[in-house]
């Protein structure tokens, strides 16, 4: 190990905390296996979207907007038709049915027509020989343009002409504002707003626009079934609301398009909106062919939505004692181009704004906005990313105006259960904030490495541009919290169905069948665990992942899969077992097949003028994690390092605790990105960094160790305690990382990315 | 135009159009799709493999470089259905997420521990940093490096 001066590298403690509830019955869970996708991934054998075929197969490509914002006058598709290989070329006018589709409000226009709204927007389709062949036919389609306007600078939209006719997401139950180019606002009053303290600090606050960045670009390949139905085999988050969203564009009935999952390159979010699920399916039902599409890095960057961008004013009163008062907020969101998951994304940055603190007083107020800026939605951590930054960085600035210690000035606010929301929804299930806390403040830092040292463990790495002198070293800490599953009343639930039947050789086997999209998180595990440990079998097989067979699952997404799959299999297999017991505890060469919908407690809406609840609860749970950080910036040319990260994490109950270990590294790498390196730059709706050569994303030399603690707390209401965790350490780090380089650098770092002229000339 | 290569130990010929890149090749002519396209300019390492011996993206040499050449790819370092130790011990360590960088990594891996077969961790940190992974934040990737080469932790 080097020369001994590398900070731990693989330390990592997993502590059990005893439940806060030992009435609760957990149960017993069989151990976690390996990844059951392991093999197949390890050797080259797993069928990613982008590496499938059939016989006979086309190649489609998108032609997209190189305006931000424009009139289509007309189009001519006379040359590209004219290209050797091509099959069909195809505009809005080939949409047999509804033109638009969107995954909450039907407001994007499956190929554009009239305007197109951003830069990168589908205008028309080809299917081609080859893939070559396609991309040149579509470089002869000829459109004009009249250039138009972009609304490019958010805060600035409301006041600026509408860019849709009509108002998508008015009517749907929120708070009726009249501005122009709103998608969803959310005042939440909590108290009185106007209460003072004895200090009182404030900030404005900003966040660039964060790319998923998954490896596995957009792909996928759609059949035709010859009966006027399609097969579509895509790297999809939610295999069911892709199929709501595809049908009705097709003209179809939901039974004849049927979704299949294929491997899955990552998501965070990214693949919960339709990429070229309809587009595909345009061209094979138009040609009888099947045909795939594997978009390339730089139109995956227009090919998915990203991570809001965000501007937040915020200002945080405190006692003398450092309790605190109220917290005002006013946040605005550029949502883009199309609604996509904004008005959720909208109401998770106004109810979490405060962190996990008991505050009593609140005014938060949230918007999202249309612009011609790329689309925005959902990443994750999904609003509460964008709210920890600037909360967090309040509550370090209040710690100084009061000379506290920023934990212990954290501990005396921590949120507990039977606590009190600025929603009104009261705690009721788990929430070991102040535990969280004194978790991650327990590991000790590492101790300042000597110099001289190899430049790889310096700012600058192997560019050797220090040889130590002007570094400085900090110290930061954050703590965060968000939601898990679906909220405000929405019907979020999980189906599964179990097929007991004997094999050759007269043994049970238990088929599972779950639509749950195994995104690499690994829930197609949990689904094989939680049956094995129902069914008392290890002869479990999982079916495919697929709408033919089984109803939905919900979406890998919301830090729900695990929680809503475990209750789902646990259900069917618990049904599965009793009709087995009933028969007498033999199939006698008979089968059972069940089939059982698994729901979370109930959630309601939140008061449209009020932002308070309207039943008992607006958030079914919560998770909360805190991450200790160590940089070093050299002063003199504004470059950082990243020494070691500490996480604390409520996980719940870890059903496979390298798994949430690797969830947890995974997103605080994702939350460094953020703070340190990764932001989609745009100018006037353009993005002009649309490849890995100009959109950084943290590689093996600038991730430090993470030295994780589980803290287990069963979630009540949850399956076996099981809490979500992809979530929270990317809500988290970003935050954590710029306290770190705020206590390096004395500057206020009030924006991210941090660049290097931000810490440049101390 | 028609290349010939060895590609997994096997002869391979293949009708390739001059603009095509060995990945291309390799995925689409000859059913070899194991190493991955992530960005097509060299900048993520997905579609690693060994050309004559030397770790090169795949993406960025023509198909028609590599005629006459040797490529072992991910799918050619098990022997039958025995696993390499590298790609056990991404197994063990839990380094495998969502997979699509899996591939190029293992490669790389396979190549560092034959160039240096105990490296420290600057050495693991600089070998695999032209590899991005979006999914573990490394540190199980960091894990199953040190597994491979039989490291104690």
């Amino acid at each position: 190990m080097g020369d001994g001066t590398v900070p731990r590298m693989h330390q990592r403690r997993a502590t059990t905390t005893a439940p806060a509830r030992p009435e609760l019955e957990l149960g017993r869970v069989v151990p976690a296996e390996r990844r059951l996708d392991g093999v197949p991934k390890v050797t080259g054998q797993f069928a990613y979207a982008s590496d499938l075929s059939a016989a006979g197969m086309l190649w489609g490509h998108t032609l997209r907007s190189p305006h931000a914002h424009a009139r289509i006058r007309a189009l001519d598709l006379s040359q590209a038709l004219a290209q050797p290989g091509v099959h069909a070329v195809l505009t809005h006018e080939d949409v047999p049915g509804q033109k638009r589709y969107g995954l909450e409000f039907a407001d994007q226009p499956v190929l554009a027509f009239d305007r197109v709204r951003y830069y990168g927007e589908p205008v028309a389709l080809v299917a081609a020989e080859h893939p070559e062949q396609a991309r040149r036919a579509a470089a002869r389609i000829r459109v004009e343009y009249e250039p138009l306007e972009p609304v490019a600078d958010a805060p600035r939209a409301t006041e600026l002409p509408p860019i849709h006719d009509h108002r998508w997401t008015h009517g749907h139950g929120y708070l009726d504002d009249p501005r122009p180019n709103v998608v969803r606002s959310l005042v939440i009053r909590h108290g009185d707003p106007d209460a003072g303290g004895d200090v009182s600090v404030a900030g404005v606050y900003e966040l660039g626009m964060q790319d998923q960045a998954f490896l596995g670009p957009e792909s996928g390949l759609a059949v035709p079934d010859g009966d006027g139905g399609v097969d579509i085999y895509v790297a999809t988050q939610w295999l069911h609301v892709d199929r709501d969203q595809v049908a009705p564009c097709l003209g179809l009935r939901p039974e004849q398009v049927r979704l299949h999952l294929a491997g899955v390159g990552g998501s965070f979010g990214g693949r919960e909106d339709l990429s070229m699920q309809i587009h595909a399916a345009l061209l094979a039902l138009r040609t009888n062919r099947p045909v795939k599409m594997v978009y390339s890095r730089e139109e995956s960057f227009v090919g998915h939505v990203h991570r809001h961008p965000a501007r937040i004013e915020a200002e945080h009163r405190a006692d003398r004692d450092g309790r605190l008062v109220c917290v005002r907020m006013r946040i605005v969101l550029d949502g883009g181009a199309y609604a996509s998951s904004s008005a959720a994304v909208t109401s998770n940055a106004a109810c979490f704004a405060c962190g996990p603190y008991a505050v009593a007083n609140a005014l938060i107020e949230a918007t999202s906005v249309y612009t011609n800026n790329p689309p925005c939605g959902a990443m994750r951590g999904f609003g509460a990313v964008q709210t920890c930054f600037a909360a967090e960085a309040q509550m370090d600035k209040l710690a100084a105006a009061l000379a506290v210690d920023p934990i212990e000035l954290r501990l005396r606010n921590a949120l507990a259960p039977g606590d009190t929301l600025p929603t009104g929804q009261r705690v009721s299930g788990s929430l070991p904030v102040a535990e969280v806390i004194r978790r991650c403040a327990e590991l000790p830092l590492p101790e300042p490495e000597e110099l001289p040292r190899d430049a790889i463990r310096l700012p600058g790495g192997a560019g050797n541009t220090t040889r130590g002198e002007g570094v400085r070293r900090g110290v930061g800490f954050a703590l965060g919290f968000k939601n898990l599953c679906f909220s405000e009343g929405f019907d979020d639930y999980c189906a599964a169905r179990v097929r007991l039947f004997e094999n050759a050789g007269g043994e049970l086997v238990a088929e599972v069948h779950c639509a749950a999209a195994e995104v690499g998180q690994g829930v197609t595990n949990v689904i094989a665990q939680v049956a094995r440990t129902e069914l008392g079998t290890e002869n479990v097989v999982l079916a495919p992942h697929t709408t033919a067979t089984v109803d939905s699952a919900g979406s890998s997404s919301a830090s729900r899969m695990t929680w809503m799959a475990a209750g789902a299999i646990r259900l069917a297999c618990r049904a599965a077992r009793e009709e087995l017991e009933r028969r007498g505890g033999a199939l006698a060469g008979g089968e059972i097949g069940v089939e059982r919908v698994y729901r979370h407690p109930r959630t309601w809406p939140l008061d449209p003028d009020t932002g308070q609840i309207t039943g008992e609860r607006a958030h079914v749970a919560f998770a909360c994690a805190a991450m200790r950080v160590v940089v070093e910036v050299d002063a003199e040319l504004g470059l950082t390092r990243v020494v070691w990260i500490g996480a604390a994490q409520d996980v719940g109950r870890a059903l496979n605790p390298q798994a949430v270990e690797g969830q947890i590294e995974g997103g605080t790498a994702q939350g460094l990105g953020l703070a340190l390196m990764e932001e989609i730059s745009t100018r006037g709706g353009l993005i002009d960094n649309a490849s890995f050569t100009d959109y950084l994303i943290p590689t093996a030399l600038d991730v430090p160790p993470v030295e994780s603690v589980l803290v287990e707390d069963p979630e009540p209401d949850a399956p076996y305690g099981v809490k979500g965790v992809g979530e929270p350490p990317t809500v988290v780090s970003t935050a954590a990382i710029a306290s770190a380089l705020r206590d390096a650098t004395g500057r206020e770092l009030a924006r991210v990315p941090v660049r290097p002229d931000d810490v440049v000339g101390l | 135009m028609r290349i010939a290569l060895v590609v997994n130990r096997e002869p391979h010929e293949a009708d390739v159009w001059e603009g095509e890149s060995l990945l291309f090749a390799l995925r689409e002519r000859l059913g070899l799709p194991g190493s991955k396209n992530a960005c097509e300019q060299g900048e993520c390492g997905s579609c690693s493999v060994l050309l004559d011996g030397r770790l090169v993206c795949a993406c960025l040499v023509l198909a028609v470089q590599a005629d006459g050449h040797e490529v072992i790819t991910v799918e050619g370092l098990g022997d039958g259905d025995q696993l390499h130790r590298v790609q056990e011990a991404f197994l063990e360590a839990g380094a495998v997420q969502c997979g699509f960088c899996t591939p190029g990594l293992v490669v790389a891996t396979v190549d560092l521990l034959e160039r240096v077969p105990q490296p420290s961790d600057d050495e693991i940190r600089e070998a695999l940093a032209g590899n991005l992974c979006r999914c573990t934040g490394y540190a199980k990737i960091f894990d199953a490096v040190r597994l491979a080469a039989g490291i104690q932790p």
